[in-house]
């Protein structure tokens, strides 16, 4: 009988909370800082410069921009934790391949981390909603379960950032994510205007984009406005997140495999 | 098994591991017997890595049979490999955690509770003399130091079998020393060892059986006596002359031993009576600038089977 401390996940997600007992102190200031700071200039600040419109879908500007700013703190652990980590893990550190001559497969290895991941979404974020709360720019007690998005999100980014990062021999490619892609991302999918303000033959690139699907969902729980007419794209906005996961896993796994075990 | 030997540990034959186009194992057979401590020597490149990477369960096997411990490492893989240790050829120590939390990390992957690889991590540091650096991070530590905590984190879980991918390679003479030490006590009580290495030293010291790989072959095996009376003399005479004499002194020193080699720097010559040879040496009249007799190592034999011309 193995116990639930013995499945081979939470034996390689040991090795995370170990390394993260020598750093947690930055990473809880930083937690707190950054959305108060974020908050106070953008919904605050240049919130009092903003009549809410049809642009923040009838908000004040500091209830529409929070939900949006939340999703974006969770993509951002995301795509940091699966980058430079996954590579020292492989190339730096070797800390897989230490794993890897245990009895933990590549797959045990890669879903200890992910899990691990998933932790640090839910920590960033959680502190984040409750920034936000202390800000009085929650409307509806769903706002709770904006948390489970913000770890959806983190994951649809981390999944395939991780694939991409344990196939990569440098780190140079990781600026290039951060600038052409996350960066844009931050900007241009909702976080900060509403993506119908954009030019129409631009728009259907924001709604690809995962974050736009998570700050929806975000806006919708926080604000508790859920159109009747448009509840139908929850499970939409859902499902496209999950399918980010779901092929970054799978594509990961084999590139762990390829890695671990040639 | 019909008779009532042993099962071996490892048993492989016709073993392969190719790269693509490249062979890196060109079909080996091996048997490691319970308690043996078995060598692979070779250059670099030799195929001692990869067939280590195989025998450790973490490289599959491209062609042939291969058994661990009675079990196959293409389906039983995490089984095989919760009962081995392992030194690897580098390092993978986390140089950011304690010598102590990087064994309880490892016995964790073992599934060890922590009570478990706590008292086990500390016997084990006391082990290779690194109990009171116990609360310090890694990253300070010695290159011995560093190699003799791999060694107690490949204990942790009290493999059958070691496996060390050139485990001194790298430290200083007293290091070597320290770490030799240690896996002498680890094969009398038993461990079975697998190790490769360069150093022919080494391999006499620890091993019962080695084998030489070349080019993804074996090229002999034997015990290092055995390897030693069938590939070179008993003994070796080294003789010096003045510059570019060599060659001269070469053909009045043909039909002296066994051998005549002649090297840029001296003319050696395999005997099995050295201090009769060089006797003889005298008589002919040649008067080399300096002389050494000296038994036969595994160098000679090491050099004789894989040449001497580098391999990079």
């Amino acid at each position: 009988m193995t116990t639930l401390s013995q499945r081979p996940v939470l034996r390689s997600y040991t090795y995370w909370l170990t390394q993260y007992r020598r750093t947690w102190r930055g990473t809880v200031i930083t937690s707190v800082v950054s959305p108060v700071m974020y908050l106070a200039a953008m919904g605050v600040g240049l919130g009092s410069l903003v009549e809410g419109g049809s642009g923040t879908d009838g908000l004040t500007y500091l209830q529409f921009v929070a939900p949006g700013l939340l999703v974006a703190t969770a993509m951002q652990i995301g795509s940091f934790e699966s980058t430079y980590p996954v590579l020292g893990s492989f190339k730096w550190v070797r800390n897989y391949h230490a794993a890897a001559a245990t009895p933990l497969t590549p797959s045990a290895i890669l879903a200890g981390h992910l899990l691990w991941m998933a932790t640090r979404a839910a920590m960033a974020s959680g502190i984040y909603l409750a920034v936000v709360a202390a800000f009085g720019a929650l409307r509806s007690p769903l706002a709770i379960v904006a948390l489970p998005v913000c770890v959806l999100v983190g994951l649809a980014f981390a999944a395939p950032i991780t694939a991409f990062a344990g196939s990569r021999e440098r780190d140079s490619g990781f600026a290039a994510l951060q600038r052409f892609v996350i960066v844009p991302m931050f900007l241009f999918s909702g976080v900060f205007f509403n993506v119908s303000q954009l030019p129409t033959v631009i728009r259907p690139i924001a709604y690809i984009t995962p974050l736009w699907h998570g700050v929806r969902l975000a806006r919708d729980l926080t604000t508790g406005d859920l159109e009747p007419g448009a509840a139908w794209l929850i499970p939409v906005h859902v499902l496209y997140l999950a399918a980010f996961v779901v092929v970054g896993v799978a594509v990961a796994r084999r590139v762990y495999r390829t890695k671990l075990a040639n | 098994m019909s008779d009532d030997a042993p099962e071996p540990l490892i048993h492989a034959r016709g073993l392969v591991k190719r790269f693509g186009d490249f062979v890196a194992v060109d079909g080996i057979d091996l048997d490691v017997m319970p308690g043996e401590a078995f060598g692979f020597l070779g250059p670099n490149g030799a195929g001692k890595s990869s067939t280590m990477r195989m025998i450790g369960c973490v490289s599959p096997p491209s062609d042939g049979t291969l058994r661990i411990l009675g079990l196959d490492p293409r389906t039983q893989g995490p089984r095989i490999r919760a009962k081995l240790g392992v030194v690897p050829q580098l390092d993978t120590l986390d140089l950011e955690l304690t010598v102590r939390e990087n064994l309880l990390i490892y016995g964790r992957y073992f599934g060890l509770p922590r009570s478990v690889a706590r008292e086990r991590g500390d016997q084990l540091l006391d082990f290779v003399q690194l109990l009171d650096r116990a609360d310090d991070t890694v990253e300070p530590l010695s290159g011995g130091m560093k190699r003799r905590l791999t060694i107690a984190r490949s204990l942790i879980n009290e493999p059958q079998l070691l496996l060390l991918d050139e485990p001194t390679t790298g430290l200083d003479p007293q290091a070597r020393h320290v770490v030799w030490d240690r896996l002498f006590r680890l094969k009398q009580q038993g461990v079975t060892l697998v190790l490769t290495t360069h150093y022919m030293d080494e391999a006499e010291q620890l091993c019962d059986r080695l084998v030489v790989m070349d080019k993804g072959r074996f090229a002999a095996q034997g015990s290092p006596r055995e390897l030693i009376d069938r590939y070179s003399s008993r003994d070796v005479v080294e003789l010096r002359f003045a510059l570019g004499d060599n060659e001269v002194a070469a053909e009045k020193l043909a039909g002296l031993g066994d051998r005549v080699e002649v090297l840029p720097d001296r003319v050696l010559l395999y005997a099995p009576d050295g201090d009769g040879c060089l006797a003889e040496v005298h008589d002919r009249g040649l008067a080399p600038l300096s002389t050494l007799v000296r038994r036969s190592t595994l160098e000679d034999v090491f050099l004789r089977l894989t040449g001497r011309s580098l391999v990079d």
